[in-house]
């Protein structure tokens, strides 16, 4: 490779670090605005409550239907090896722990950013190329306050019932499975359960999801109002919304995660000798 | 008379600049309270940009906006938005909500500015329909079901609502029949009349340059500007525009590709 094409391959991968950096840069600042007109002003119920309806009250079906499944299917994936080593028992705890700290949130969540934030992607990204965003502003209105804070909080409020919904029919549809069609011991399906499954994990899940809630929002609303000119522009910022999301998701998973692990330990060191 | 007291609004070296690309140059430019001033300029010579510099929707790269001996670029986004009510903006595709109904389109700015009462806003959304000549029945109407005269007719009704102190017009008649287009020109005369109001009209079309207009100002683009030269080649009355010694003027207003044809079949060679 000649010299000239290292260099413009590192002014490429230089050109790409530096957008990614513009944008999370942008993007906070995106969020910070979000947050300070939140706090400034309390938005009217006719911008609130057509997106709690989209948010909480049509999503429920999805995500339940969703929760489930993944319970079922937890079921079927952990039988086989459980029964080799005697622990059938055990799938309780094991299908109830996943979907409480990590599958109900994540799932949820994955859930809301393909149903709702490619759909809010979709809407303002169509307000931006056809200029009604830029009509509420010449109109004396903050597009981040009529637009952006009503969504964040429909969000970030209900993600938590989403989670506890996906939660909720995947311990049933775990249930269903184990019990009704493995038949396995109903009793101890349940004792293990308890025994493993806390509070704890329960509202590490929940909390988790407020994260997840808030960033779905951000990153939808971020894409739609920094929508490109066009239906491609329009398409392609649905696209990165769900994407975008669905990492900052999974990033966001795994930070969370450790912190509550860290959280956890400090807070019942006995845990930590109990499993170590 | 100073002309920063006499005058709602005033640019003070302005430039813009997209990336690597000026689409304003140093422009310099003072609009006096009742005034109707027409920007004119061939497609991509800055004359949307113009129009959104001046309520503050695109910053400037540098130089000042002053309105009302404000300077809108110190202001912060709170003081920026209070500052917006006193402007109306008709846009060149209306830019109605399309999620609500012609009334609640016309009622958004009372709604969300005004404590009125519910039967005042609604006598005041169907005298701003009736005065661009719509009738009642349009008002439970989704804008996509109007046609695209009517919609810059709600348009204009929306911008007029709060009795604005600046209109600022977007190619007002772009995509309308010639009859449509007086009947918009009209409109913009009779809201003249009605309210006391300083005018800014972004067009292409010289029949609305030339009927609604006090003064004119032609833009060209900075792009195929020399080093000296100053984007605005033209200022005056419409009736000076065709004594205009101006060569570009002279292309623009009598509709000439001249040498731009030349540059196209260069560009395609």
């Amino acid at each position: 490779m000649s010299l000239s094409g290292i260099g413009d391959g590192f002014a490429e991968v230089g050109g790409i670090a530096l957008r990614a950096a513009a944008t999370i840069g942008d993007m906070a600042i995106f969020t910070w605005r979000t947050l300070q007109w939140m706090l400034a002003n309390r938005p009217r119920g006719e911008t609130i409550w057509p997106n709690f309806y989209q948010v909480g009250v049509l999503s429920l079906p999805v995500v339940a239907l969703t929760g489930t499944f993944i319970g079922m299917v937890l079921a079927v994936q952990t039988y086989s090896q459980f029964r080799q080593l005697g622990l059938e028992t055990q799938l309780g705890a094991i299908i109830n722990t996943s979907l409480v700290r990590e599958l109900g949130p994540v799932l949820a969540a994955t859930m809301l950013a393909g149903r709702v934030g490619s759909a809010m992607a979709a809407e303002l990204g169509t307000m931006r190329v056809t200029e009604q965003i830029d009509a509420l502003s010449s109109m004396g209105s903050n597009p981040i306050q009529y637009l952006v804070v009503p969504r964040f909080l429909a969000c970030i409020l209900l993600i938590p019932t989403l989670t506890i919904m996906a939660d909720y029919m995947g311990v049933l549809g775990g249930y269903f499975y184990s019990v009704k069609i493995l038949e396995i011991d109903k009793f101890h399906y349940w004792q293990n359960s308890e025994q493993y499954v806390g509070t704890f994990d329960l509202l590490s899940g929940v909390c988790k999801s407020v994260f997840f809630g808030g960033t779905i929002a951000i990153v939808a609303c971020y894409r739609g109002f920094h929508c490109s000119a066009g239906a491609e522009g329009v398409g392609r910022a649905a696209t990165a919304s769900f994407v975008w999301s669905f990492v900052m998701i999974l990033v966001i998973d795994l930070l969370l995660g450790i912190i509550l692990d860290a959280l956890y330990y400090t807070l019942w060191p006995e845990g930590a000798r109990m499993f170590g | 008379m100073d002309e920063s007291t006499s005058s709602l609004i005033q640019m003070r070296n302005v430039r813009v600049t997209f990336g690597r690309q000026v689409v304003l140059r140093d422009i310099n430019l003072a609009i006096p309270k009742g005034q109707t001033v027409a920007i004119i300029g061939e497609s991509g010579c800055g004359k949307t940009v113009l129009l959104k510099v001046l309520i503050g929707l695109v910053k400037p790269t540098h130089g000042r906006i002053l309105f009302d001996g404000q300077n809108l670029a110190q202001l912060n986004e709170k003081e920026l938005t209070k500052q917006r009510i006193r402007f109306g903006f008709v846009f060149q595709n209306a830019a109605l909500f399309d999620s609500m109904t012609v009334g609640q389109n016309v009622a958004f700015p009372l709604r969300q500015h005004q404590r009125l009462p519910p039967n005042e806003v609604q006598e005041i959304v169907l005298a701003r329909l009736a005065e661009v000549g719509l009738p009642d029945n349009v008002r439970g109407k989704k804008p996509a079901e109007l046609s695209g005269g009517m919609r810059k007719r709600v348009g204009l009704a929306r911008a007029l609502a709060m009795n604005p102190e600046l209109m600022l017009y977007d190619e007002p008649t772009t995509g309308l029949d010639p009859i449509m287009s007086d009947v918009i020109n009209e409109l913009i005369l009779r809201s003249r009349r009605t309210h006391p109001v300083t005018s800014v009209i972004v067009t292409h079309d010289m029949r609305t340059a030339r009927k609604v207009a006090d003064r004119v100002i032609m833009l060209y683009p900075a792009t195929r500007l020399q080093a000296a030269e100053e984007q605005i080649v033209f200022d005056g009355p419409p009736s000076e525009l065709d004594h205009a010694d101006d060569r570009r003027v002279q292309q623009f207003v009598q509709g000439e590709a001249g040498e731009r044809l030349m540059e196209l079949r260069a560009g395609r060679d």
